[in-house]
């Protein structure tokens, strides 16, 4: 069952509150090149490499900054990554406590099948580059939902409102394109 | 002690996007296509009391402006919008709620962190030919704020007070969020819906 939007409202706006009023704002897309960085080094250990002052990497992108991404690869547990562990956990009890996700749903959202239909190969391929856009376009954003859109308009940030301004110009006629049925 | 932090922040915010329905892609897809906007009214709901509470318990002095972390505006910001957004409404995931949506059960999602992680490593390997064609260069002075907050690292576009101005702001977002109709689509019910009575 989803909460009340009113109710919904404030409990996220009051998760963001506490994380930036105890450590600093909510962002979850870099975790995915920590990851990528996490593996890498896993498959090629010379991809990241510690230095007198920090650590660097071969790829420029997780030498940037001094080797702030390179440092996070060679240190998982670090706040932000640690913090999408554990969200995928609070996720994953709090949809067990209300009973869980039913099986059919489990591959294919009823709002696909009544568009796509049944075939689960053809959901798990649109999810596959889904993902594969959002996560390059993050990146290339320099955040996602969570850190451009909530913590950078709750902040007033100017690069909140161009993400925000970007992400729904291009979600809203292709989500009205795409899914058609009632 | 951060790490610790971590755990409970990370995990209220997964219990919350489960809660709130972030995690579910018809939820996501139904708000994205106009036709349940119940997810953007709490998201704008969320946005707003942030702010009035962030902004507000600076003024009071009793949270730290230096936790504030402003991102830098660029071309890229907004071409990197439109590709999310695109993929956000064919998958119903952003990075957020596709790992929540992953961890409670739905495939999927796995199909989904999996084309993202591809995503990302892609973007890592494109990052000095995207860095060459100078969508990453700061505009408007790169990492400011809509007004100018008192003792902040970050410049202010405006010369307005910062603070007033996010409490304003959100005041803003909170009445945009009680005034947003649920449908914007008059007439079509919301996509693949079972038959409930409106609210």
């Amino acid at each position: 069952m989803t909460l009340d939007w009113r109710i919904g409202g404030v409990a996220l706006g009051l998760v963001f509150l506490l994380a930036v009023t105890l450590v600093k704002p909510i962002g979850v897309s870099t975790q995915f090149v920590i990851l990528d960085g996490i593996i890498g080094d896993a498959v090629n250990a010379e991809l990241v490499t510690k230095t007198e002052e920090g650590y660097t990497s071969t790829n420029a992108y997780l030498a940037k900054s001094n080797g702030k991404y390179a440092k996070n690869v060679a240190n998982p547990l670090n706040y932000s990554f640690v913090f999408v562990v554990a969200m995928a956990i609070g996720a994953a009890v709090s949809a067990k406590l209300r009973g869980g996700i039913d099986k059919a749903e489990r591959a294919v959202p009823e709002v696909w099948r009544a568009n796509f239909g049944d075939s689960a190969a053809k959901r798990y391929g649109a999810a596959f580059i889904g993902g594969f856009i959002v996560l390059f376009g993050a990146r290339l954003a320099g955040g996602c939902t969570s850190g451009h859109m909530m913590s950078g308009l709750m902040q007033t940030a100017l690069s909140g409102y161009i993400f925000t301004l970007g992400a729904f110009a291009a979600a809203i006629p292709t989500a009205i394109y795409m899914y058609r049925k009632g | 002690m951060t790490i610790f932090l971590a755990l409970i922040l990370g995990a209220a915010f997964g219990a919350v996007l489960d809660r709130i329905g972030a995690t579910n892609p018809n939820v996501a897809i139904r708000m994205l296509n106009l036709t349940n906007l119940n997810l953007a009214k709490t998201i704008i709901l969320a946005i707003g009391v942030g702010s009035v509470l962030m902004f507000g318990g600076q003024m009071l002095g009793l949270v730290d402006v230096a936790h504030m972390s402003v991102k830098a505006a660029y071309a890229g910001v907004f071409v990197g919008g439109l590709l999310l957004g695109t993929g956000w409404a064919i998958a119903g995931y952003c990075p957020g709620t596709g790992v929540g949506a992953a961890a409670s059960g739905r495939k999927d999602a796995l199909f989904f962190i999996a084309g993202g992680l591809l995503g990302a490593a892609a973007y890592m390997v494109a990052y000095p030919s995207i860095k060459a064609t100078g969508l990453l260069n700061a505009i408007a002075g790169g990492k400011v704020t809509l007004g100018t907050i008192p003792g902040a690292k970050y410049e202010g576009l405006t010369a307005l007070p910062g603070d007033v101005l996010g409490i304003v702001l959100g005041l803003v977002f909170i009445a945009v969020a009680f005034l947003l109709p649920t449908n914007l689509r008059a007439g079509k019910a919301p996509a693949g819906a079972q038959a409930t009575p409106a609210e």
